[in-house]
């Protein structure tokens, strides 16, 4: 096997042209476990980590802070991501254990794209955008369009996935997961809720219950049509529960080893009905 | 001269928290685990293993391995020289299938070649064809005789009935239950691992393994090499832990044939997810229990059915079997019983020892019926298991006198007397609530509950087994060296050795003798019984030395030996002023001893199940605070208080250290831990799925030992290890079901059986 160690990412992108099957390698938490179950053999890798370009946060617009896909989980637990997108720094809190999240990285969740991928749904919350580049070209993905499937994108070969926007929105936004123990577990169910108190909307976003991560626009559409979301509103129990059988209808939850569809569904109703009632605590 | 001050160290004899020899090693990682080893010229060998839990093998064809360059040899059924089969009580198990496949993960060939890459293409290209058969995997069937023999030894491994007392009686409280218990992991973290080198001559070899009990190993091996015990050495590797999983064979004698027919070194060692597959697991079971009790709730009689799911090979199911059902009455007076046991054969995973043994199933089902008792007599958990304690001199249901010390009251009310958690305040750390990391749930959502759990767990081997250890001591210019088979497999007999030898002997230097075969056997690092039996050993071959010291002082001095004594590291004259230093006394000599331990006999069980077949009993209790978000099925155990019956505190870290450790484990059983078995296919062979405590899961942990000299025991101390993870879990399960109401008799609690 042969290890490309890039120091710059037009390295990286000549390489991984060059090289039809050449594996991309960031921190190695999903891909390692691949090889060493034998369930893909690699014959060429480039890794990416020693590109800074990838490792960094950075505040090109106001409004918007783009996250380079190599930065670490454990740093997007900091500031400054923690205050200004609270979601994704618990999101990355929920990640396997402290070793995993100092390697693991956005680029690695959107190059996986499991279906149970802890920061997914903040990315499906908030809209994100996902910048790839190749050698000779640039182009930016809503998040919503980049995700097809179970493990699938709509990444090319000689794509690499350079960093992601997400908007800096002004209203509450949290992220809730479960799994059967209180840390460094797979999620059997996730939701993100954005309570986005300037254009009084609330966004709800699912994880681990479907093909891929379930935006939940009904629920969304029935809670902005019946119902005050600016900032300052309040939310009944009532509401709550509503709007969590909203959002678990629109799941689509399987049996499994982790757990069963019908607990997943029912998860998913407790989780978006408690994150609705503390944004607007 | 000024006075100087000198600090002195407290000497680290029995009653000290005298530290690991290999704890800083293990620390900085590096202790050398068998893992680790390495020869010259070394090959790696490696299992192919059966996809099917039940098929008839029809062909293998090894050729296309055979010509892979790098691949040495590739050994089947064929190749075994001796017996084909081993096993710990009945040798039913083959060393490779040759004819059937009864689980899935059963070895079928070996390889040996230059590289573990090289050895895992070579089993890709070995071709076995199988004729899949469907599996037997419900136990009832194997009970019914519905199914055709999956082994010539039939589809019951052992049934054994309890028939004690009036058969007819009754009570006003009659209260019942179906337990079910699901199958555990032991998920030691150091994996199935050992180095095989051949003697030069090719008639023998030494094998360096990681187990728990290195001549039952050697006697197995011998069996199927077809080599007499002489020309086998068997040394222990570093182990990282055990709890049952390492007593039966696993990678020992594929290793050693491979050594044998390569004629160079071979190293072998399990993945993670083939460990699962490579050893026994704790015995899934469904047990039902009747209790009848009077109206102040004591136990009148107690009916109970267990059947317990053996897997495809023997094992120790039968002696599982025994446990489970001789502790039906839990540490309770019961003067009536019905009692009927199963162990069974099925297709799927073979299962055995895992610390507690039998007992854990038991002691969740009779648990769960003490709280219901409770309830249909109005009386708290703690009243309801103080009328019904044992004492020192009961009987028990198989007719046996319980003569060991039995603080059973005391541990209750010693556990009570723990104050309780404070109750969670108006800002708590949300990490700390169930869901964890996962930020699930609010303060507002939690439900504190409160269950407590008893346990009686046997020492030691039972039902007439000779169990014995052996060890020597040498005591040459002050320096004592000890010499014993006893494996360590992280419980602390290298620390205890030691303190033994410097508070008999008046040493400080004690130099262990490298762990292998060159002695008689140490028995099994099990059943809770090193401390008792080799710790029996050492102690009684350092008396040994010591009464030799004494003549030769004695001699030396013209002093009676009978009047010396040891004094710190002097040897004294009690009633005179002769002082003088143990390196002085033993200056020049070499005084050797070596002593076997045993424990007193014990019987096998008659038809109806009366013998006194059990050596000794220790007794815990727990009580468990645990919060649960009932909305989510989530749990947080937030705090166990227990008290144990240790007997004595022999070392204060080591001890706290097992009791901790067990705890989790049990956790583990109560919350999390299952390998979920579907069709006779393990579905989560991966730490990925199969989950284990984390530190935020684990619970505080408020212990209390209770010392009271056993005296039965050689240094009055009885065996821990057991009992902190048997009565954890029904504890932690009744806190669950307190704090919401609902019954649930199944374990491990799935957040679905909490809320839907």
């Amino acid at each position: 096997m042969t290890v490309i160690v890039a120091k710059e990412l037009t390295t990286a992108l000549t390489a991984l042209r060059e090289h039809a099957d050449a594996r991309l390698i960031q921190g190695g938490t999903d891909l390692m476990v691949e090889i060493n179950f034998n369930h893909v053999k690699p014959t060429t890798m480039i890794s990416l980590r020693d590109i800074d370009s990838l490792r960094t946060i950075r505040r090109d617009q106001p409004g918007m802070l783009s996250i380079g896909s190599g930065v670490p989980y454990s740093i997007i637990e900091e500031e400054p991501v923690l205050s200004d997108i609270p979601a994704l720094s618990q999101a990355a809190r929920t990640v396997g254990s402290p070793q995993i999240r100092a390697a693991g990285s956005l680029g690695g969740n959107l190059g996986t794209c499991s279906p149970a991928g802890d920061t997914l749904p903040v990315m499906f919350a908030l809209d994100a955008m996902i910048h790839l580049n190749t050698l000779d070209s640039s182009r930016v993905v809503s998040i919503h369009d980049f995700m097809t499937g179970v493990k699938r994108s709509v990444r090319q070969h000689d794509e690499i996935i350079t960093s992601i926007d997400f908007p800096i929105v002004k209203g509450w936004q949290g992220y809730s997961k479960v799994g059967v123990r209180n840390a460094m577990v797979i999620s059997v169910a996730s939701t993100c809720l954005v309570a986005d108190h300037e254009n009084a909307t609330v966004r709800i976003a699912l994880g681990s219950v479907g093909p891929t991560i379930i935006r939940c626009r009904e629920a969304e559409a029935w809670l902005k049509a019946n119902h005050d979301l600016s900032a300052g509103a309040s939310i009944s129990l009532d509401i709550a529960g509503e709007f969590g059988k909203r959002a678990a209808a629109e799941s689509s939850p399987i049996d499994d080893h982790r757990s069963t569809a019908a607990y997943r569904r029912h998860a998913i109703s407790v989780l978006a009905s408690r994150l609705l009632r503390k944004a607007y605590q | 001269m000024a006075k100087s001050s000198v600090v002195t160290k407290p000497r680290d004899i029995l009653g000290n928290s005298a530290l690991r020899p290999d704890g800083a090693h293990k620390v900085q990682g590096s202790f050398e685990f068998t893992s680790d080893l390495h020869a010259e010229n070394m090959l790696w060998g490696a299992t192919l293993r059966s996809p099917h839990p039940y098929a008839k093998i029809m062909s293998i064809d090894t050729s296309a391995a055979l010509a892979l360059p790098g691949v040495h040899c590739i050994i089947t059924a064929d190749d075994v020289p001796g017996k084909s089969t081993y096993g710990l009580i009945s040798s039913d198990q083959p060393v490779f299938a040759s004819d059937y496949v009864r689980y899935m993960g059963e070895p079928v060939a070996a390889v040996a070649a230059d590289h573990p890459e090289t050895c895992r293409r070579a089993l890709a290209l070995i071709v076995v064809v199988y004729e899949v058969l469907a599996p037997l995997t419900n136990p009832e069937d194997a009970i019914a005789g519905s199914f055709d023999p999956i082994h010539p030894d039939g589809n019951v491994i052992r049934h054994q009935r309890i028939v004690r007392g009036d058969q007819n009686i009754s009570g006003p409280i009659v209260v019942e239950g179906e337990y079910v218990i699901g199958m555990q992991d032991q998920a030691f973290l150091g994996l199935e691992a050992a180095l095989a080198i051949p003697d030069p001559d090719g008639l023998g070899l030494h094998l360096h393994v990681a187990t728990q009990w290195l001549h039952e190993d050697l006697t197995q091996i011998s069996a199927c090499l077809s080599l007499p015990a002489e020309k086998i050495r068997l040394t222990l590797g570093g182990v990282g832990g055990a709890f049952g999983a390492r007593e039966d064979i696993s990678l020992q004698v594929h290793c050693c044939l491979l050594a044998l027919k390569a004629g160079r070194p071979i190293k072998m060692q399990y993945s993670r997810e083939e460990s699962f597959f490579g050893h026994v697991h704790r015995h899934p079971a469904t047990i039902f229990m009747r209790h009848h009790a009077d109206a102040n709730g004591k136990i009148v009689k107690i009916d109970a059915r267990f059947v317990f799911d053996g897997g495809a090979y023997t094992s120790t199911s039968p002696a599982v079997l025994i446990n489970g059902i001789t502790h039906t009455q839990g540490p309770y007076k019961c003067d009536n019983a019905t009692v009927d046991g199963y162990a069974v054969r099925t297709n799927n995973p073979p299962c055995g020892a895992m610390r507690g043994f039998g007992v854990v199933q038991a002691c969740f089902a009779h648990e769960s019926q003490m709280d219901k008792i409770a309830v249909a007599v109005g009386k708290s958990p703690v009243e309801i298991r103080l009328i019904n304690a044992m004492v020192t001199g009961d009987p028990l249901i198989t007719g046996q006198i319980m003569e060991s010390v039995a603080p059973v009251a005391r541990c209750i009310t010693e556990t009570d007397a723990i104050p309780l958690p404070a109750l969670m305040g108006e800002t708590v750390n949300e990490l700390s609530l169930p869901g964890g990391s996962g930020l699930t749930a609010s303060r507002s959502h939690i439900v504190r509950g409160i269950g407590w759990g008893v346990s009686m767990k046997n020492l030691m081997y039972s039902e007439g087994f000779d169990d014995f250890a052996t060890a020597r001591c040498t005591l040459k210019d002050g320096v004592a060296s000890l010499k014993f088979a006893t494996s360590e497999v992280g419980q602390g007999f290298v620390t205890l050795a030691p303190q033994i030898a410097r508070s008999v002997l008046g040493v400080d230097e004690v130099i262990l003798e490298p762990i292998d075969t060159q002695i008689g056997s140490a028995g099994s690092t099990s059943a809770s019984r090193q401390t008792w039996m080799s710790g029996g050993a050492v102690d009684g071959a350092c008396r040994l030395v010591r009464e030799r010291l004494f003549h030769h002082v004695g001699k030396q001095h013209s002093i009676d030996p009978l009047r010396l004594v040891i004094d710190g590291t002097d040897v004294i004259d009690q009633v005179g002023t002769f002082r003088y230093s143990v390196a002085e006394a033993s200056e020049g000599i070499e005084i050797s001893e070596t002593f076997e331990h045993h424990h007193r006999a014990t019987e096998e069980l008659d038809a109806n199940g009366q013998g006194n077949c059990h050596t000794a009993f220790a007794f815990v209790a727990h009580r468990a605070v645990v919060d649960v978000d009932p909305e989510l099925g989530l749990v947080k155990v937030v705090q166990i208080a227990t008290a144990q019956d240790v007997g004595r505190v022999l070392n204060p870290l080591s001890a706290i250290g097992q009791l901790e450790g067990g705890i989790a484990q049990g956790l583990g059983l109560a919350v999390m831990e299952e390998i979920i078995m579907q069709n006779g296919k393990v579905r989560n062979p991966s730490f990925t799925d199969y989950l284990l405590p984390t530190a935020l899961d684990a619970p505080d942990v408020v212990a209390v030992m209770i010392e009271e000299y056993e005296p039965q025991a050689p240094l009055g101390a009885k065996g821990i290890g057991e009992p902190p993870c048997i009565s954890v879990t029904p504890a932690i399960v009744a806190a669950i079901r307190n704090a919401i109401g609902k019954n649930i008799e199944r374990i491990p609690v799935r957040p679905q059986d909490i809320c839907l």
